[in-house]
């Protein structure tokens, strides 16, 4: 499903944020991205989503080779994906169902099949009674799953996120991997991005670990 | 119902399909899954943004107002101008054609003689009217539209000349030329004037001041388009989270740009609207006077305000520059909002 060969990002000022990295992670399949910060985590993840461009290298999301997409493409690949940041992007001046309900209105969705998905989305995460709340309103663990709820409330094939946990205790932290657990047990194909390894290397999946833009260990 | 529930919901999955081979560019993979689907919900998608700009614009009065209010200005200035322009216009109009000659007779020469002189006109075959005002007949009608009655009466002579006014059967402005020239030679007469001469000036003054109403609507069109312009810039980075955000769940150029570009469509109608409101008012507010003016002259000469033709130019041309101004913001401004 994500297929990178020998890809290496090179970033203006001349630092090289990824080398020569080549992995691919199947359909169905989950796994965690580590390494320490400045590792080069992140820009994967943008490459993924061509927020950023390869210097080097062959991209391959699903079918589509993202090399080969042009600008007005690149809005229909990122349909395919969902993603969750660790600071979740929410925006503050709508509520909670309606920061839920963007991709939806994005892809042309009518509004009544889209109100069905959302509260589908805030129920799988639990927070269906906060719908009519200002997503300001809520502890960071819940506006993290806010940004979960909107990440894959388009069923995406490709759940990416960064960081997904980095301001959560423990006990949310965990809460929160479970959640991917369980988009990734009804097919969905989960790569998240994070440090804390003693959570991650409790949950046995696979495992790719970058060392200063370089993939050092697999598995 | 269900029918159309179904066509929708198969449209969705559109995005998560394989997007185009990698040799074709979006477009047809995409609207071939469902277009009625599509079109449907791109209208709604319209419709929804369209209103939303509105309401955006009315939960903000004051701010609006104020932009409302200098794109108003702007308008009604040109708009204005233009009104009256064609107004004159057509008040020469309905002379030109009716080119008349008038002979201002020696005062020395008796009332008599100048009717006989008058009446020897009316045999050349060049004149298709003679009309001989004399003397007296000056005065009184001098007296009753001047409002020197009283000044007038403390006169013990009358220093009003009689006056031949001629209808040439000519309309060539070289004939009526010679014609003066000949007339004026006459020992009967002291002056002969062609009306043609001040109508001739009124026109190329008129063309002038078309010229320069032209110059001050180009420049406050472009006054309209940096106002909005300006406008959608400041609302477009109060809005960078959402475009951010937007984006980087697949929202397309298209789609971001949308909501911007209504705003601007607004903008210009409600300035378009205000300028119009505000023309009409002060049309109204001449139309008297105006009329009275008229009535002096003897002219079935009718006010004309901005008309069908006036106003849809108006709403239609503010409209347009909206649009435009907000696409120019747009275009400058909003590939730089990109996620990183």
């Amino acid at each position: 499903m994500i297929q990178f060969e020998h890809v290496s990002k090179r970033y203006d000022e001349g630092f090289d944020a990824l080398k020569d990295v080549s992995f691919t992670i199947n359909t169905g399949e989950m796994a965690f991205l580590t390494g320490h910060s400045g590792a080069g985590k992140s820009t994967l993840l943008k490459l993924v989503m061509l927020m950023e461009q390869p210097t080097a290298g062959h991209i391959q999301v699903g079918e589509q080779i993202l090399n080969r997409l042009g600008r007005h493409d690149i809005p229909y690949l990122r349909r395919s994906i969902g993603v969750v940041f660790q600071n979740h992007q929410l925006l503050f001046d709508r509520s909670v169902f309606d920061n839920v309900a963007l991709p939806l209105n994005i892809c042309g969705y009518s509004p009544e099949d889209a109100a069905r998905r959302v509260r589908a989305a805030l129920d799988k995460v639990g927070l269906l009674d906060r719908e009519k709340m200002n997503p300001m309103a809520l502890s960071s663990g819940e506006q993290q799953r806010v940004g979960i709820a909107r990440a894959i409330v388009h069923k995406p094939k490709v759940l990416l996120a960064d960081e997904p946990t980095g301001n959560l205790d423990p006990q949310l932290s965990a809460e929160i991997m479970r959640l991917f657990e369980q988009f990734n047990r009804v097919g969905t194909t989960v790569l998240i991005a994070s440090h804390d390894l003693s959570l991650i290397s409790s949950m046995r999946h696979r495992m790719l670990t970058l060392k200063s833009g370089r993939l050092i260990a697999d598995g | 119902m269900d029918k159309k529930r179904g066509a929708v919901r198969v449209h969705p999955s559109r995005p998560v399909t394989p997007v185009a081979p990698p040799t074709t560019r979006r477009g047809a993979e995409h609207h071939k899954v469902d277009l009625k689907g599509h079109s449907e919900s791109w209208l709604r998608n319209h419709i929804a943004v369209c209103k939303a700009a509105l309401t955006k614009l009315l939960g903000t009065p004051v701010a609006t107002m104020m932009t409302v209010a200098v794109l108003a200005i702007a308008l009604t200035l040109p708009g204005f101008l233009f009104t009256v322009l064609s107004n004159v216009q057509s008040l020469t109009e309905g002379w030109e054609g009716e080119t008349r000659l008038s002979l201002y007779l020696e005062t020395s020469l008796g009332d008599e003689d100048a009717d006989r002189f008058s009446r020897s006109l009316l045999l050349r075959d060049d004149i298709a009217a003679v009309d001989y005002i004399s003397r007296n007949q000056g005065m009184r009608e001098f007296k009753k539209y001047s409002g020197f009655g009283d000044v007038l009466d403390a006169l013990t002579d009358n220093p009003l000349p009689a006056v031949v006014v001629l209808l040439p059967r000519s309309r060539a402005v070289a004939d009526l030329g010679l014609m003066r020239a000949s007339f004026e030679a006459m020992p009967e007469v002291n002056e002969a004037v062609l009306d043609l001469e001040w109508l001739q000036r009124l026109d190329a003054m008129l063309a002038v001041a078309k010229r320069g109403v032209f110059v001050l609507g180009l420049l406050l069109g472009l006054a309209v388009l940096l106002v909005i312009g300006n406008t959608i810039k400041m609302s477009i980075e109060s809005r960078r989270d959402e475009i951010v955000v937007s984006k980087l769940v697949g929202a397309t150029d298209a789609w971001v740009r949308r909501p911007f570009l209504y705003t601007g469509v607004w903008y210009g109608l409600l300035g378009a609207l205000c300028a119009w409101l505000v023309i009409q008012v002060a049309w109204l507010m001449l139309e008297t006077p105006a009329q009275e003016l008229t009535q002096l002259y003897r002219s079935q000469f009718q006010l004309t305000g901005l008309g069908v033709s006036g106003s849809s130019l108006l709403l239609l041309s503010s409209v347009l520059l909206g649009w435009l101004g907000a696409w120019i913001a747009v275009r400058r401004h909003l590939r730089d909002i990109e996620p990183s």
